[in-house]
């Protein structure tokens, strides 16, 4: 059962993006991504919740377990949400002979973001991995403005120099493998925490950082983060979201895999200290940029980074809650930049201008969407009653051991900063007297407006309540990571 | 670790394989011509190739050889003549405005391949091992990275910053040759063909570059800060 749903999920998206290719029509593009976007969406939903135990497939190509099936979930979500977006978004655009292969380019790269999770070897996840790069550069460069190519360009030469080195440290893994099993062998997460008990500590240790720092490139982590606000801020703003809610959590999902092996080969204190390190860095850098933001993108960029630091320093912490604390972060944090990014887009839009400074009394002017972002502002911060306070709060007690009570400080006190410098931008937006700026336009119309609400009840939703199916899936998870991949 | 016992023969074979392609990174280092570096890395790699082949006859592993003649003939051939036509249509035929001298570039090169080998020979005392081969392998391939990473931060062509991604992962290559020669076939196919789409990708967003922006040099591309 579980593998036909993923099965659906890796053929879906592809066909869409084949299908896009061949049709003449912007329209008859729009309507087929949305429906695989739909499809999709509907095989991931009940996949996390079926993974237990995990199941494998194609020939030992394919894994469904329950990390990889919520990172799917997570992104089929995104997805969705992104579609729907992308219907009024890109038809603003002007270019409606272009949007056959923007819709093309969109439904492969969720394609690849989709599979990477379900990939049960490292080396093709790594190749997975390397593909979502190579079809979202063409995204995010897809506006032909001087800055988004070059964004494109420093997204494509950074992430690719950096998961070089995530190839360099799965070369060494699959070495260090072969003292137990001899130079043949396939490289599945499973068999790599299989022997991770007979492989050397030191080579464990190093081809660890080797993928921490490839694959944290990847994933927006602090201090390879660098390509990411300009990525994020210069794509059209589905391909915003899908990237901060979707490909992040795919690449993080690697450090995580590779951070339980490297643990099972008894590299000791050094994997989870060093995510824990970057995980403070990132919120750092992201207090410090966000603090003194002046693009409304480009705020929601170092958000990401931010957040992608609070996963971290959850799976850092590990155990049961600091990892249900991670997972669910994983999926509000997906749900919310969404509507961020939605709502970005929106208000680039209607102001004509990507600065914070020229766009004023958001909340009067667009009553609907001004609420539904404003709503989102406050939850991305961490406040009560949306679902981030929740997880954010989890992994904050998953910390609070001696060992761990300076990174804990440190990421209370940087979010407090976070709180206090996003919401004073959202102020101003909202709320600063200025000189008359009419927008130029409605906001963006049906379409956004329905993503935006599809985003931003599941989040109150999910801030009010727990589910407790989830928990379940949360402690599979955690159990897969304590003993070795599945 | 499990390293196949090589005959002297071989193994200074191997060795001067694996040096060869780690001067080959020297010249790209050193000269300031793009043609240049195209050159050097074609033969590189088809040093690489040639290593390939020679540990298949070793280990007797004809899966080897395929990748021996896949790797020449994508890595030797077909990724040269696409750089090639990269270089053709930018119109760039040398780096201009050097951040840092050649000569200075080949000093500091020589440090990291002096790193490489002081870690090559940490990871080989944690392994209980004194093989030179392993050694030599691990220092070529841990230097070959440094010195793509250092191309990739000195230069500012966009042709630099492809030939730079493309000695990593040629270092990368050359290592698991000698380290893992039993790594599946699949994987290795894949890989190279992942190169080429990746070096595909690279040369039409070049192309966008130069038209959107009028220039291939990183140094004026100063727009997205902060």
């Amino acid at each position: 059962m579980s593998l036909a749903l993923a099965c659906i999920v890796l053929i879906v998206p592809l066909a869409a993006a084949l299908l896009c290719l061949a049709v003449r029509s912007p329209r008859a593009a729009e309507a087929i991504n949305l429906l695989a976007s739909l499809v999709t969406a509907a095989a991931a939903l009940p996949l996390p919740f079926l993974a237990e135990p995990a199941r494998i497939g194609l020939a030992g190509y394919l894994v469904v377990d329950p990390l990889g099936a919520w990172v799917v979930l997570c992104a089929a979500l995104v997805y969705l949400l992104a579609s729907l977006y992308a219907v009024g978004y890109m038809r603003l655009l002007g270019e409606p002979r272009r949007l056959m292969r923007f819709y093309a380019l969109f439904a492969a790269f969720a394609w690849t973001t989709l599979a990477a999770p379900l990939m049960n070897n490292a080396g093709v996840y790594w190749i997975a991995v390397e593909l979502t790069t190579l079809v979202s550069t063409f995204l995010v460069g897809f506006e032909h403005a001087p800055e988004s190519i070059e964004a494109a360009w420093k997204y494509i030469v950074v992430v690719s120099a950096g998961i070089s080195l995530a190839l360099l440290g799965t070369v060494l893994f699959y070495w260090a493998g072969t003292a137990a099993l001899g130079p043949h062998y396939d490289m599945t997460w499973g068999t790599l925490g299989g022997v991770a008990a007979q492989m050397n500590p030191t080579l464990a240790t190093l081809s660890f950082l080797l993928v921490l720092v490839g694959y944290g490139t990847k994933a927006g982590l602090a201090p390879m983060h660098t390509w990411l606000p300009d990525a994020h801020s210069e794509g059209p703003a589905p391909v915003s979201a899908l990237l901060s809610g979707a490909l992040l959590n795919t690449a993080l999902l690697g450090i995580v895999r590779y951070k339980s092996v490297a643990e099972q080969a008894g590299a000791g204190a050094v994997p989870r200290t060093a995510l824990i390190t970057l995980g403070v860095l990132s919120l750092l850098i992201a207090a410090l940029f966000i603090v003194r933001q002046q693009g409304v993108k480009r705020l929601m960029a170092y958000s990401s980074v931010e957040h992608m630091g609070v996963m971290a320093l959850g799976f850092g912490f590990g155990g049961a809650l600091g990892v249900a604390g991670a997972l669910y972060h994983m999926l509000n944090h997906a749900l919310n930049k969404s509507l961020m990014f939605f709502g970005a887009g929106a208000m680039m839009r209607a102001y004509g201008t990507k600065e914070m400074t020229g766009i004023h009394r958001v909340g009067t002017h667009f009553p609907f969407v001004g609420t539904l972002w404003l709503a989102g502002a406050i939850a991305i911060t961490g406040a009560p009653p949306f679902g981030l306070f929740l997880s954010e709060l989890a992994i904050l007690r998953a910390g609070f051991t001696p060992a761990d009570a300076w990174a804990v400080a440190i990421m209370l006190v940087l979010l407090v900063v976070i709180f206090a410098g996003f919401l004073n931008h959202f102020r101003i937006m909202y709320f600063r007297e200025a000189a008359a700026v009419v927008p130029q336009t409605r906001a963006a119309g049906f379409w956004c407006s329905l993503a935006m609400l599809l985003a931003g009840i599941p989040l109150l939703v999910l801030g009010l309540w727990w589910p407790a199916a989830f928990t379940t899936v949360f402690h599979a998870a955690n159990a897969a990571l304590m003993q070795g991949m599945p | 670790m499990t390293l196949p016992q090589f005959t002297p023969l071989a193994a200074s074979f191997f060795s001067l394989l694996a040096i060869g392609s780690l001067l080959l990174a020297f010249v790209m280092l050193g000269s300031r011509w793009l043609r240049d570096y195209m050159y050097a890395f074609g033969l590189q790699s088809w040093l690489i190739a040639l290593l390939s082949a020679t540990m298949g006859y070793h280990v007797h592993n004809p899966e080897l050889y395929l990748i021996a003649l896949f790797t020449a003939l994508f890595r030797g051939l077909l990724l040269p003549y696409l750089i090639l036509r990269i270089l053709r249509r930018l119109g760039a035929d040398r780096e201009l405005d050097l951040i840092v001298q050649p000569a200075t570039a080949l000093v500091v090169g020589a440090a990291a391949v002096v790193l490489a080998l002081v870690v090559a020979y940490r990871i080989a005392a944690a392994l209980g091992s004194d093989s030179s081969v392993m050694i030599l392998a691990l220092t070529v391939m841990l230097s070959m990275k440094l010195i793509g990473f250092l191309m990739l931060s000195v230069r500012h062509e966009a042709i630099s910053h492809i030939l730079g991604l493309l000695i990593l992962e040629n270092g990368i290559f050359l290592g698991s040759q000698v380290l893992i020669p039993g790594m599946p076939l699949l994987i290795e196919l894949v890989i190279l063909f992942d190169l080429l789409v990746a070096v595909a990708c690279f040369g039409v967003l070049a192309r966008y570059l130069v038209k959107r922006t009028g220039t291939t040099s990183s140094l004026k591309l100063r727009r997205l800060v902060g």
